[in-house]
């Protein structure tokens, strides 16, 4: 329908008044400082182009003047609510250009305190998207749980966002007394409020018509676009760098049992169940990227579990970082790895100093932003919030 | 998937365009030259024992040493490099393609080097590029769009140049 009227219009037949709408930069629905400016024609947005920028903090320029480990507090700004994945990021980055492993431990933890940080992150998610669409009660129960992901990261290293725990070469501390037992306890009563999303969210008829068939990208589109995460798989792309990425992370996960959360002939990772897809649903749409978010978070459930039964029987200590003035060989490294919102990626190029000739972050958010024009594309302006939030974009990691 | 054997792939195809695969520790990159770009590109992306279907990031390393006691020590010409991270999902397999410039076109400081776009094979590179462009001063030819991404349209300057001097104002707004 929204063709034929954008044709009509073109050949002068129907012309209804075009519109300049600014949505942002300080629009409840852009999840942060994005400005979105909508060509309209009354309720049909013809174009929409993103202006991103306003949270530009050089972080780049800032990582050719401290060494690689005084970077670590400046990768948790980026994604800050996933600052646990960005700290390993950098960390396995410089790692990788170093040559240096982590002991046994230690990857064991990372694994634990990876995995909840995407859990803590698509809590947020999954929140703040019921709230674009209007609907609050889902918001105060993923923030409520993710409250004690906060609780439990504050014990860990005293921060609740910017948490520089995970660090090149190990971590600042190990875990102190009784936190596996208070993590085990959270998981516990974690996995009954995950079927109430899906009740609240997933499965809600007024949930499934405002995202079912809404933005859909296409597999060659997302490819094409450079999306990743859970974009990514929600078109229907199984690829996953925890299982597919360099040998030098997805040996951080080896022995690990986790399925990728695609949709496979209509169906979601069974294990453990999850709600069918609605006939609605196209693959690709708003609702598909939704609904990997939450299988994900029950398999980083599993994840958990099974790290925290590995970390009680692993030998030895959790390492030692390196010192803060250690020096990089020269070379380039380049390293991605599966954050909550996509592929983060960091480049290193040492020169036989202790700061970096290069630091580069490349941002999940940001290549899956550059999407949205193509998405929102003779949508009804309703629907751009839906589409923003179903991308799932934090600006302190777009603009960096 | 070697770099090694993809170089040779490419080296058979467009011969002299292809430099070599350079290695200076960590990862392997193939380097080519700036105007078989796209044709190279779009090679890499649509044969079928490569299918480099993602673009994931275009980056740009400003070489030049301001410092003159260290400079007179380093082993390289000042330059600028562009790096291509591409991962192929069908074949499981990452590369790096590189692209030697000029720090200035015509060694006349103010005329950015020039490179063409690669727009037209991947999506991804349009902000990517714009990025490219806006913080370290490179201009891709061809580009539908090209203008400044994270710094202001009224930016002066390209905050990722090694010799990069950051304004005393903008605006009125001290800035340092």
């Amino acid at each position: 329908m929204s063709e034929d009227r954008e044709s009509l219009a073109a050949a002068g037949e129907v012309r209804t008044e075009e519109l300049l709408i600014n949505m942002g930069p300080q629009h409840p629905s852009t999840h942060g400082v994005l400005r979105v400016v909508l060509r309209t024609d009354g309720e049909l947005v013809l174009d929409a182009v993103p202006h991103i920028g306003y949270l530009h903090r050089c972080a780049e320029k800032i990582g050719e003047n401290v060494t690689a480990r005084q970077w670590i507090p400046y990768t948790d700004r980026m994604d800050y609510l996933a600052g646990m994945n960005m700290n390993l990021g950098w960390s396995l980055t410089v790692e990788k250009l170093l040559g240096l492993q982590v002991t046994e431990k230690a990857r064991h933890l990372r694994v634990l305190i990876a995995e909840l940080g995407r859990i803590a992150s698509h809590l947020v998610a999954a929140g703040t998207y019921g709230l674009d669409l209007g609907s609050f009660t889902p918001f105060m129960y993923c923030f409520r749980e993710r409250e004690k992901i906060l609780n439990l990261f504050e014990a860990v290293c005293g921060a609740r966002l910017t948490y520089s725990y995970i660090t090149i070469g190990g971590m600042m501390a190990d875990l102190p007394p009784g936190w596996l037992e208070e993590c085990e306890a959270f998981l516990d009563q974690f996995n009954p409020v995950i079927d109430d999303l899906h009740d609240l969210l997933s499965t809600n008829a007024i949930f499934i018509k405002r995202t079912a068939a809404v933005g859909v990208l296409s597999r060659e589109d997302a490819l094409d676009y450079g999306c990743t995460g859970p974009v990514l798989r929600g078109s229907g792309v199984d690829w996953d760098l925890r299982r597919d990425g360099d040998p030098f992370y997805t040996r951080m996960y080896e022995g690990y049992d986790f399925e990728t959360a695609v949709c496979r002939e209509g169906r979601y990772p069974q294990n453990p169940p999850c709600p069918d897809v609605p006939p609605e649903a196209v693959l690709g749409d708003c609702w598909h990227r939704f609904f990997v978010r939450m299988v994900e978070v029950a398999q980083s459930i599993r994840l958990v579990r099974q790290a925290i039964d590995r970390y009680r029987h692993a030998e030895g200590d959790i390492g030692r970082p390196i010192k803060l003035n250690d020096k990089l060989p020269p070379g380039e490294v380049y390293l991605e790895t599966e954050c909550p919102k996509g592929q983060m990626g960091f480049l290193v190029v040492g020169q036989g100093e202790a700061v970096p000739w290069r630091a580069r972050a490349r941002s999940s958010s940001f290549c899956n932003l550059s999407a949205l024009r193509h998405l929102c594309r003779n949508c009804l302006i309703a629907d751009v919030p839906a589409i923003v939030g179903s991308l799932d974009i934090v600006l302190g990691e777009v603009d960096r | 998937m070697e770099t090694a054997w993809v170089a040779e792939r490419l080296k058979a195809r467009f011969g002299q365009a292809v430099e070599g695969v350079q290695s200076p520790g960590g990862d392997e990159a193939v380097v080519v030259s700036a105007s078989a770009l796209p044709d190279v590109c779009r090679f890499l992306r649509d044969e079928p024992d490569l299918r480099f279907e993602m673009l994931n990031c275009i980056t740009a390393v400003d070489y030049l040493q301001t410092d003159a006691k260290k400079a007179a020590k380093t082993s390289w010409q000042p330059h600028l490099e562009l790096l291509y991270h591409l991962s192929s999902l069908t074949h499981h397999a990452r590369l790096v393609l590189k692209v030697l410039l000029p720090r200035w076109r015509d060694d006349v400081p103010g005329r950015l080097p020039q490179v063409p776009s690669v727009t037209g094979v991947w999506k991804a590179a349009d902000w990517h590029e714009r990025e490219v462009y806006d913080l370290s001063g490179v201009e891709f030819t061809g580009h539908p769009d090209l203008r400044r991404i994270l710094c202001p349209e009224d930016w002066e300057g390209h905050p990722l140049r090694k010799d990069y001097q950051m304004p005393k104002e903008y605006h009125g707004i001290r800035v340092r």
